[in-house]
This record gives C-alpha cells, sequence and structure tokens, in this order.
C-alpha cells in the first residue's frame, strides 16, 4: 500500500437524524445534523484528536468513521477502499482493521464472563483469523501485553479496578490485529493517578504496533498528551484542525480559543490570568443550529457576515498544516 | 471546648440557636468518622478521623480520588447520610454548635439557612414533577413562613442573580425544559436562598462542558464574593481547585493526608500522593510527552494495607510506613501532612 493514500478517510461526511413526533416546543419533526459535512484524514500510526462539547456530533462520527451507520451523504475509506460499496462479507473483514475502545470500563463488559473470556470473544466471531487453538494463548497474551497479570485471566470485570477493566478493554479492541483504534471518550472515567497509567498504554502500543488512533475526548489537557492532530468539533462541524502544538499554541478559530481558555489550569499561580475568556450560554439544539457560522451566536468577534455565510475551512497551511473555517480567525 | 448542650426548644428562632458563640470557627470538623453498617455486623469504615476548619469567607477544596471519602464526608456533615445504614462520628461544629448531635428539627432548620449544599447531578436532585420556580419558593416559604407572592417574587430575583435569562418567564418550567449548566444554576439558587454562611458543592460541574463549567465556577466564586459566604468545594479535579481555592486538603482512603494553602501545596507537595497526582494530571503547558503515573488504584475501603493506606503505591516507602499509620501534623508555617518522610518543602521549588 503507497504511503500517499491515508489509513482512514472520511469525505463531506453528512449524517441527518429525523427526530421523533414528540410535540416538544410546539415544532413536529425536526431533522437534527449530528454530523454536517466532515472531511478527516488519519495517517499510519498516527493520532487524530477529536474535540468537543456535548451535542458536537462525535459519537455519530464514530459510528459512521466505523460503518456501523449510514451516512446520509459522503463516504468513509479505509485504505483507498470506500467501506459504503464493499459487499457486507468484505465489509465485516474490512472492521477488524477499525476496533472500538468505549468509554465505560463498568459497563462496556459482560459481568459474567471472565477477562480471557471477553478477550477472545471476538475471534470466536470471526472464526477465519486463527485456528480455535491459538485464540487463548493470544487472549492471555493480549492480556499480559497491556498490563494485566495473565494469572488474573479467570477474574471477572467486577474483581478489576476501574483502570483494569479499560486495559480488559482496549485488550479486547486488539484482538483482531486491526490497524485502527477508534477510542470514544477512553479515560474520562478514571481517577487521574490511573488515567495517567492508561494514556501511556496507549501511547506504548501505538509505538509497539504502529497503531493508528482516532481519539475522541471532551478533555483537551487529555487530548494533548495523546495527539499528533487535533480536529475540533462544533455542531456537526470541524471548525479547526492541525497539527497538535499549532492549534495548542495558537489556536486560530475563536471556539478553539474558548476551549482553550476554559481548561482549569492546575497552577494557582495562573489565576486571574489575562486573556481569560468565559463563552456566555449553551452549545445551541443540533436541531436547529444557527444560520451562517454555528458558532456565532456565542463568538465575541462575530459580525454581520457571520450569521448569513457560513465559513468553509480555509486551505491547510504549510505550517502546521492548520484549516480552519471562520471569517475572522485569529493570526 | 465544652460540648454545648443542646435542648431541643421549636420555638428559638432557628438562625440564633441558644448556644451560637459568635467567636467559634464558622465550620470546625473533628475527628470525622463515617461507618457503612452492614447487616451481618461487618461495618465498613469509611472516613477514617477527618478534620478541618473552614473560616470565615473562605473556600476549602477537598480534593480526593473516586471512594477517598471527599462526598462522604460533606454528606455527615450535612446529616444527610440515613442512620439506618450509616453511623458518624466525631463533631462538625458550625460557629459552636455540634451539627452531629443536633436534633433532627433543629439540624433541619439550620440547613439551609446556614448551610446549604450543590449537589453534581441537578437532574436527579430536582424534582422532575414542579416549575423550578415553585421549588426555589417552597425552599424559602419552608423556612421563613412568607407568603407565596412573596416567596414567588424573591425566587424570581434569585434566578435573575443566578443569571437565567427572562427568570419571570422560566419560573413555570420544569428541570427537563433547562440545559444542564441552567439547571446547575437552579440548585444554586436554591442553595443560597437563604442566605447560607457556608456553601458546600460536591462535584459541582462534573456533569458539565467544559465552557459551562467554566461559567458555573465563575458564578460560584462571584456569589461567594457577593454574600461573604464561605465554599467548601469537593473535586477531584486539580485544575478547578487550583482556580478556586485559598487552601486544600488532599483525600485518599478516608483520611486528609495533606492540607495546605494552594499555592504552596502546588509549588512544594509535602505528602508523596500529592506530589504524584500533580505529576499525573495532564496539561496545556509543559511536557506534552510525559504523563508520570502512580502506579496502582487506590484502594477499596475493605482492602486497606497496614501502616500508611498510600504506601502500596508510593516510591518512598520505608519500612515504617508498612506498619505504622502517620498522623496528620503540622508542617510549619501552614502545613498538615500525615507521612513518615514527608518531602523536603523549605526554600524555593
Amino acid at each position: 500500500m503507497p504511503d500517499d493514500v491515508p489509513l482512514l478517510e472520511a469525505r463531506g461526511l453528512v449524517k441527518h437524524y429525523r427526530s421523533g413526533s414528540l410535540p416538544v416546543g410546539g415544532r413536529r419533526r425536526a431533522t437534527v445534523k449530528a454530523v454536517d459535512g466532515v472531511d478527516l484524514t488519519l495517517r499510519r500510526g498516527s493520532t487524530l484528536g477529536l474535540v468537543g462539547e456535548s451535542g458536537c456530533g462525535k459519537s455519530t462520527l464514530t459510528r459512521l468513521l466505523m460503518a456501523l451507520d449510514r451516512p446520509t451523504a459522503g463516504t468513509v475509506l479505509v485504505e483507498g477502499q470506500d467501506l459504503l460499496a464493499l459487499p457486507s462479507a468484505e465489509l465485516r473483514r474490512r472492521r477488524r482493521d477499525i476496533q472500538l475502545v468505549m468509554q465505560d470500563p463498568y459497563t462496556s463488559l459482560d459481568p459474567r464472563m471472565t477477562a480471557l473470556e471477553i478477550v477472545r470473544e471476538p475471534l470466536d466471531i470471526h472464526r477465519d483469523l486463527m485456528p480455535k487453538q491459538e485464540r487463548a494463548p493470544w487472549a492471555r497474551e493480549l492480556l499480559h501485553m497491556v498490563g494485566l497479570d495473565p494469572g488474573h485471566a479467570h477474574r471477572h470485570p467486577h474483581q478489576f479496578s476501574g483502570g483494569q477493566r479499560q486495559r480488559i478493554g482496549i485488550a479486547r479492541a486488539l484482538a483482531l490485529r486491526p490497524k485502527i483504534l477508534v477510542c470514544d471518550e477512553p479515560v474520562s472515567a478514571l481517577d487521574v493517578s490511573v488515567q495517567a497509567q492508561v494514556i501511556n498504554l496507549f501511547k506504548e502500543l501505538q509505538r509497539e504496533f504502529g497503531l493508528a488512533y482516532v481519539f475522541i475526548a471532551h478533555d483537551l489537557a487529555v487530548v494533548r498528551h495523546v495527539a499528533d492532530e487535533v480536529a475540533v468539533m462544533y455542531l456537526g462541524r470541524i471548525v479547526e484542525h492541525g497539527d497538535r502544538d499549532t492549534v495548542y499554541s495558537r489556536p486560530a478559530h475563536p471556539y478553539t480559543r474558548a476551549l482553550l481558555s476554559a481548561v482549569p489550569d492546575p497552577d494557582p499561580s495562573h489565576r486571574g490570568a489575562t486573556g481569560r475568556i468565559v463563552l456566555q450560554g449553551d452549545p445551541p439544539s443540533p436541531t436547529r443550529p444557527p444560520s451562517g457560522c454555528a458558532f456565532h451566536t456565542r463568538c465575541w468577534k462575530s459580525q454581520e457576515r457571520c450569521g448569513t455565510e457560513r465559513p468553509v475551512p480555509t486551505a491547510p497551511t504549510t505550517d502546521g498544516r492548520r484549516q480552519v473555517s471562520c471569517h475572522f480567525p485569529e493570526n | 471546648m465544652d460540648h454545648p448542650t443542646v435542648k431541643a426548644t421549636p420555638d428559638s428562632p432557628p438562625d440564633s440557636p441558644p448556644d451560637t458563640q459568635p467567636d467559634a470557627p464558622l465550620l470546625d470538623v473533628r475527628d470525622l468518622t463515617v461507618d457503612i453498617l452492614s447487616r451481618s455486623g461487618a461495618d465498613q469504615r469509611v472516613v477514617h478521623g477527618v478534620s478541618f476548619t473552614l473560616h470565615e469567607e473562605e473556600t476549602l477544596a477537598l480534593i480526593g480520588e473516586s471512594g477517598s471519602g471527599k462526598s462522604i464526608s460533606a454528606m455527615a456533615v450535612m446529616g444527610l447520610l440515613p442512620p439506618a445504614t450509616a453511623r458518624v462520628g466525631g463533631s462538625a461544629r458550625h460557629r459552636g454548635t455540634d451539627l452531629l448531635t443536633l436534633p433532627p428539627d433543629r439540624f433541619r432548620a439550620l440547613r439551609g439557612k446556614r448551610i446549604a449544599m450543590v449537589f453534581q447531578d441537578a437532574l436527579s436532585a430536582l424534582n422532575p414533577t414542579l416549575t423550578v420556580g415553585f421549588q426555589i419558593a417552597e425552599t424559602i416559604r419552608a423556612h421563613e413562613g412568607v407568603g407565596r407572592r412573596e416567596a414567588r417574587a424573591r425566587a424570581v430575583e434569585l434566578m435573575a442573580r443566578v443569571r437565567i435569562p427572562d427568570p419571570a418567564r422560566r419560573y413555570r418550567d420544569h428541570p427537563h425544559q433547562f440545559s444542564g449548566g441552567m439547571r446547575q444554576r437552579i440548585m444554586i439558587a436554591m442553595a443560597v436562598a437563604l442566605g447560607p454562611d457556608v456553601l458546600i458543592a460536591d462535584e459541582p460541574t462534573t456533569a458539565l462542558d467544559v465552557t459551562v463549567q467554566a461559567q458555573i465556577m465563575e458564578l460560584l466564586a462571584e456569589l461567594r464574593e457577593e454574600t461573604g459566604s464561605a465554599l467548601l468545594l469537593i473535586t477531584h479535579d486539580l485544575g478547578l481547585a487550583a482556580g478556586t481555592a485559598d487552601r486544600v486538603a488532599i483525600m485518599y482512603a478516608g483520611r486528609i493526608l495533606e492540607q495546605a494553602p494552594v499555592q504552596e501545596l502546588y509549588d512544594r507537595p509535602a505528602h508523596p500522593y500529592t506530589r504524584g497526582l500533580l505529576a499525573a494530571v495532564p496539561r496545556l503547558g509543559g511536557d506534552a510527552d510525559d504523563l508520570t503515573p502512580i502506579p496502582g488504584s487506590p484502594p477499596g475501603p475493605g482492602l486497606l494495607p497496614a501502616g500508611c493506606p498510600f504506601h502500596p503505591r508510593c516510591p518512598d516507602v520505608r519500612e515504617r510506613c508498612t506498619t505504622q499509620e502517620p498522623m496528620l501534623l503540622p508542617a510549619p508555617p501552614a502545613r498538615l501532612v500525615a507521612c513518615h518522610y514527608p518531602l523536603e518543602v523549605s526554600g524555593a521549588r
């Protein structure tokens, strides 16, 4: 496979849901534009951090990238192959390349199964990948790789701590030797002392297996420690995208600036620092996104044009490959 | 200090109990213990002798990971633990009055009026079948016996004060019609309705998005400033505490391991656990590739090690740590630390 073909690519992804007919607020049926035109590429062995607040469409985008949901428009390509055009048997095979690590290690593991059974299960489903007698040894090796004692392989989830459970979830995601892990808030349920262990585990596994991650999180400080590139989502769109250091040190979109400014800083000497931005109001509902730039209702730089004209992403800069969708970006 | 004698006198005005001592500390918690009762008799201690003092107009943060006992300590102080399932020991004096020995009706009169609480999850703390305005007004009526009209006017005023847009109209809305951030504002309005001098906020922003969290923390700080009340902030977030607190207490396994003025604690942690937390927390600045975790995980309540509860995870552990539990002792000028071998804190960082 040539290097210039991205491992994973999303082109013009759109997902609109028709909401139910509950007569809430007098409206009957509304269209929720959960994902509204997203382009993304994921390079081999790299990590794309996807940040945004609740309702921004991160989870819907995850489902689309994993071909768990059909987009309203657009395509998802893995190594240049359009997932949506694949016959179902081949899609099934392709799915092995993209595996999911879920947020909550308390509800995403079957309490009646042992750690070994949980990690082995994907192999029993994708039976042609590995002969039966090799599956248990491989599952044990995976448990060892994620830092669990293989002697605990026959324990049940409740006998493990939260961090250990998340390690089981990671071992399960690795069972089919995927190329991509989609990690949906994988450390947000963990305590800070344990969170750092799991973040470091993700980085070790990446170095060892050349894995690529789509790392979805609301915590910008966490994402900074794992991502090579960052995409910031707001109401179904990516408003800024670029190399990590570029986006974090010189955010161009006002929303990115506001997000970064809102992250609590664990250093009391920075208290009352100038330039802190506290946004007013809540993110608008995706059933009725504002016209023009979706952020203009909360943006302190908003001008008339922002309310009428939807900004298109700029061409990537040579320095930091930054793209921003804003009429008046920061320089 | 002598144990104040408590007389149940329902006709005495609840805001000036006879045993109130104006010179006593605002809130003084001593040797607080909580045991979770079990039918089999194997009661489990989850809070092991926690002591702290909250001074006038001060913000004290209790920081701890899950299971550290921070929330249950606050619930105990608020008298919110059901006696059938939890036994509370020690004392929690509010201006000299021990809340833990108050008869329930006296405590009820004091709660809300002098000490109020903001909970993490506003959706489950509010009654979904009643309008938010009614719930705020009811709080005022229950304690102050004012008429419906006055209670209503004050509720609308409170909603405006916590910056709910168009409060007179929104008075009639139900909790589900508000966003998470707006619901938390309603909770805060209820908590400050009676002008308490102590506000306990238990993870008040954990369920909220980061931009909304910033708004709520700003509101809490402003209200604390305006009303001159004191704030006990319970959080797992080192960042939130750094931005809000005057003093910080670090909790672990049902104990306070270290307590100090905020800047001192963050600049020069004396307890290895505090140092470990500060090294493990992801930051927006500094080296992006280096996070230093603390090995292992916090102990469950039934699985406490002997000696110092942190010793199995401590990089500086020595023989004595495995057998003898360190006491929380003063480390001048203004620090308390529970460690046999605390880190050097004198001198520059």
